[in-house]
Formats: structure tokens, sequence, C-alpha cells
């Protein structure tokens, strides 16, 4: 049989029922190292449910959720994932408003945690480099003492990537960072991403097969909580199953 | 990052210290009575409640303002604090009472005699409160500890928003109940009253009093600067990261329960140690001041005075509680229903409140003026009218 490889993401026989409704049913997702996945499919195929098992908001009813080697994570809480290295981006851009750009990143850069340390921080200058850094990847520089309520809707998605890389995270969740942005907008954020899959394994949920087609390499289709198909954009358009999926609700482009 | 506190505001607040420390109560002291400078003894009594209340509201505001928890207990603390002081005042009666006993008045009358006679009369829990010492910490460490507890089960099991503040709200209420209760040995419903001395001194001359309003403004001054310099550090963005966006927050590896849990303490104690100035100043505490409306009172001073910021409750806590005293005294009946119909005002037109109107005023200015133009020039095109702040509720 196979031999036991070493994933960074290992999700296996995983079911989640809510009301008597499937939200998860037996899904398997296994992820390399370094990977960048795009997970596909139409409305209620259990994408954000499974962004929910991963990041400790929703515990699966059955089956195994494990990051990296051996850590359960189906045991732990939300922050406690998170500390672990494992960073979620919403579906709606969540950032703090009252805040200043520079500030959001501050509080999202890895470092103690505890009430106490948080009394007494200051910005050092290591840590005032890193922002800068961050900033620079996210394009925001000239925007960095401006409050993030006042970003546009494309910019607040860069800043919420941008908190997410200051956290240094091993593996990234983004649940449809393209959604509502212009074209330009869209492809920047695709460059953005391709440019941080290597140092980071990532998970992409998207909805847009232009934006899916720029940035994907392995694309996994997901339908009604089950991998419905998983391989390159090519192979995953020309699927059976997966045009009679989309077919049978609305075509997509 | 904002400053702890630039020149600017060092000089303010110097200014109104020095105005309340010692320029109010040096006219109270040294100038004679017929003088139209004198500050009545009346007129220190009644600020020096004010102030305690300032505290309350700077307690709550903390929660509510500055971390989006609206709870509904603060009085609760402020009333627990208030017990504790008038636990050690009442057994510095001594046999001045009524039935010139050891114990406290309305032990005898309740017959604690016979109850805990081998303490003569004395519930047990009652006894270490002769020391003023203990007292003092009780008023820290029950209410820190009440906090702990409830918040501790709130924050874990996630209550939020409104179900916080009805759960908030019970507890006070079934505390106040608690208190009620003649066997709980608090005083009952009459709560404890007729205290004669705080630290050796007579409470009722004009001295103690003015003593105390001296240190009721110390006080306020300490809080203030305590709740300027946490809201100053990291940790006070994370406290308003969390009203504005408590899962990003949780998502971003901080234990939000925890950092809740630690402002309500904070808060609790806050609200503790203004109760306990504030009864030697009235001169009484019973379970009326636990009751509902003294909790929205205070939610009502913050929304008034203007949230999310320091200045606002205190000014709010200060200018309602002056409304009330003229209001309660000219249409006694029709009070509460000002109070409710200024609170709906407030939050309607005013949401920024007292403090937030200057800005209201000139966005308005600008307006009109901006109408005032386009009848006769063609409209402008985007009308540059900052819109007024809004917190979405959880």
């Amino acid at each position: 049989m196979t031999e036991k490889k070493e994933f960074i993401l290992t999700l296996e026989g995983v079911n989640k029922t809510f009301d008597g409704f499937k939200a998860i049913n037996d899904l398997n997702l296994y992820m390399d190292e370094g990977e960048l996945r795009v997970i596909i499919g139409p409305n209620g195929a259990g994408k954000s449910t499974m962004l929910d098992i991963i990041t400790g908001r929703t515990q699966p009813d059955t089956g195994k959720v494990e990051f990296g080697k051996n850590t359960d994570l189906t045991k732990l809480n939300e922050y406690q994932i998170n500390r672990l290295g494992i960073g979620r981006k919403f579906q709606t851009p969540s950032v703090y408003v009252e805040h200043t750009v520079l500030e959001n990143i501050w509080l999202s850069l890895e470092g103690s945690r505890s009430v106490w340390s948080t009394l007494f921080a200051r910005i050092g200058s290591t840590q005032r480099d890193r922002i800068q850094e961050i900033l620079q990847t996210i394009g925001l520089v000239d925007r960095a003492n401006v409050k993030a309520g006042t970003l546009s809707h494309g910019q607040k998605q860069w800043l919420e990537i941008g908190m997410l890389l200051s956290q240094n995270p091993k593996l990234l969740l983004v649940d449809e960072p393209a959604a509502g942005m212009t074209d330009t907008e869209t492809a920047k954020t695709g460059e953005l991403l391709m440019s941080l899959a290597g140092k980071h394994s990532i998970v992409v949920i998207e909805h847009d097969m232009v934006f899916v087609r720029q940035i994907a390499r392995k694309v996994t289709v997901l339908h009604q909580g089950h991998v419905l198909s998983e391989g390159t954009v090519d192979e995953v358009q020309n699927d059976e199953r997966v045009i009679e999926v989309y077919l049978g609700r609305k075509k997509k482009h | 990052m904002t400053r702890f506190l630039n020149k600017k505001e060092s000089l303010i607040l110097a200014i109104v210290s020095f105005l309340i420390l010692v320029v109010l109560p040096c006219l109270n002291a040294f100038v004679p009575k017929e003088s139209f400078f004198h500050v009545s003894d009346f007129t220190i009594n009644v600020y020096g409640k004010y102030l305690c209340y300032a505290v309350l509201a700077l307690g709550v505001n903390l929660l509510w303002g500055y971390t989006g928890l609206l709870s509904l207990g603060q009085c609760l603390f402020f009333a627990l604090g208030g017990y504790a002081l008038g636990m050690h005042l009442m057994l510095m009666i001594g046999k001045l009472g009524q039935y010139q006993k050891d114990i406290p008045d309305f032990m005898v009358f309740l017959e604690f005699e016979t109850k805990y006679a081998e303490t003569g009369g004395l519930p047990p829990h009652w006894m270490p409160f002769r020391s003023i010492w203990f007292a003092v910490l009780m008023v820290i460490v029950v209410p820190a500890v009440v906090a702990y507890i409830f918040g501790f089960l709130a924050f874990r099991s996630r209550i939020k928003g409104v179900y916080f503040s009805i759960l908030s709200q019970a507890l006070t209420y079934a505390a106040c109940l608690m208190f009620f209760r003649n066997d709980f040995t608090f005083g009952g419903n009459n709560g404890l009253t007729d205290f004669k001395f705080i630290l050796g001194a007579d409470i009722n001359t004009p001295e103690t009093k003015r003593w105390l309003f001296i240190a009721s403004g110390v006080l306020l001054l300490s809080v203030y600067l305590l709740c300027r310099w946490l809201t100053s550090t990291k940790f006070g963005l994370i406290q308003r990261a969390i009203r504005d966006s408590e899962n990003r927050v949780l998502f971003s590896g901080y234990a939000t329960a925890h950092f809740k849990l630690f402002v309500f303490v904070l808060s609790a104690v806050i609200c503790a140690v203004g109760g306990a100035l504030y009864v030697p100043q009235v001169g009484i505490i019973n379970p009326s001041e636990m009751s509902t409306d003294k909790s929205l009172e205070a939610v009502v001073w913050c929304a008034v005075g203007g949230r999310s910021t320091l200045i606002g409750p205190m000014i709010g806590a200060i200018s309602v509680n002056a409304l009330k005293s003229w209001a309660t005294r000219a249409f006694a009946e029709q009070w509460l229903f000002m109070l409710g119909g200024m609170f709906i005002f407030v939050v309607l037109f005013m949401p920024n409140g007292i403090v937030g109107l200057p800005a209201q005023l000139k966005a308005l200015k600008a307006r009109y003026i901006d109408r005032k133009k386009s009848g006769e020039e063609p409209a402008p095109v985007d009308a540059t009218e900052p819109a007024p702040a809004t917190k979405s509720a959880d």
C-alpha cells in the first residue's frame, strides 16, 4: 500500500451534520507543504464549513483533522489553532476599522498573545521593519497611518491578507479573496497569492473561474460536502461529474 | 498609537484637578458664608457624590465604550464596594446606636444576639470588618471575585451582545433580592446607615465631608489616568479590536475571553472603589443601590456624555445627576420619563453624546453652507459631510 507521506494538512473521513443536513460527508483532503490549493464548488458544497472545522470554529462529528505530523486539531480551540500557525481570512473582509493600517498589522504580528504582555508592549525596531515589509507586500505603504475603515474594499482584503502574513503562518486559509474586486484588483490579488505559495501552504476558496485559472495548480471540487474531483484546472473542467453538477445548477464561465 | 498624555492635555488636566481638589474645598472652608464665592457644605457633599458617580461611569464605559460589552450590572459592584466599607462604618458606631449595644442596631432588632450568641450577636463574617484595612481590602476583593466568577462563566460560554446585558442584569437583580432579605445579615431593605465615625473623625462635620470630597476627586483623577494609560497601550488596541471585530481577534490567536475577563474584573473594582467612597458621603447603603434603574442610569450617563471617550462619561455622570437633583425637586413624578426620553434622543440624534456635539454642529453648519451655495450654483457632485461613526452591534 501507499507509504505514510507527511502532509501539512490531513482531513480523513470527516463528517458534520447540522440539524439533519449533511454539510460535510466523508471528506478526505491532503495538502502538501508549500502547496497552493484552490477549492471550488457550488453554494452549500461545504467549503466554508470545511474551513470552520480546520480552524476550530466547528467540531466535526467524526473523522480525523490533523496538522503536520500528528497534531489533532479537533481538540483545540480557535486561538490555539491559530497559534500553531494556521491563519484564516474571512469571506467578508474583517479588519479593525477604527485602527490604523499599521496598528492592524501590529496587532497581528507573531509574538506573545498574553494579556500581561500587551500591557507593556511597544513597537520595536525589528517589528517596525517587519510591518514595513508587509505593507510593501500588500501595497499599502502610503496608507499606513489611515484608519482601516477608510480603505476601499479591495484594500481591506489585502490588509487582511497582510494581517495573516504578519502572523507568519505555515498554512493560510483564504475564503473568497477576490469577491467584490475589480478585474485589476483580482489579478493583483492572484499575483500576491502566487508569490506567497512555496513559503506558505495556501488553501484558497474561490468562485471566479478566471481567477482560479490564474492561480491554480491543483483544484479540488467539493459537492455536497464530499470531494467530487481533484486535478488541474483543465482536468477538472473536463470531468463529466463536475460539468453535471455545475450545469445542473447554473452554468459557470 | 496614541500618546499617553500630550502637553496640552496635561495642562488642562492640571488646571481642572487644581480647581476641584484645591480651589473648591478652599472656597468652602475659608471664604465666609455671606460671600458670593462661598461654596456651601451642601454643594460640596452633592458634588462629592457626583464625583463617585463619575468613577462608576468610567467603569461602565471601559466595558461598554471600549470593549463593546454593555453590562447592566456595574451598580452591583458599586453597591458591593459600598457595603464592604459600610460594614466597617457600622461597627465604628459603637454604643452610640439607638439600643446602645456593641452591635449595630438592626442586629439587635433582628435578635441576632440569640442567633449568633457565641459571638455576642455579631455574625462571624462581620468580625474582621472592625479593621479599616480589611474593609478596604474587601472593597476590592469581593467585587473582583464576583466579577471573575461571573465573567469566567459568561465569556467561556461566549455570551455576547444583548444576552450578556440581560444576564448581567439578572445577576444584579438576584443580588438585590438577596440583600433585601433580613437573614442575609446586611440590614435587609434598610441597609446600613446612621454612620458616626470614619477613621476616628465625626462623619457628619463639614470638614470630614470636605475631605471625602477631595478623596473622591483624587480617586476620579487616578481612575481617569489609569483608564487613559490602559487605553493607550496595545491592550487598549485589542480591547477596541474586540469591540469592532471579535472574530478577527480570536482567529489572530488572542484568547478574547481572557481580555474581556480582565477588563470586566478591572471595571468591577473601579466601580466598587467609587461605591466605597460614595457611602460615607450619602450616609446610607441599601439594596436599592443595585436596583435595575440604577444600572441603566449609569449607561445613560455614558451615552449622554459620549461613549468611547473617557471625558464623556464623566461629563455625563455629573451633568445628568445635576439635572436629576433639580428635576426630582421640580417634577418628581416625571423624572424617569425624562431620563428615558433623554436616552432615546441621545441615541437617535447624538451618537457621540455631548463630547461629540461640536463636531456634529460643525458638520451641520458645513452642510447648511453647502446647501446655500448649491442654491446659487449647480449642485456639487458629492456632499462632504462626514458620516457619524457607527459601530456595528454584535
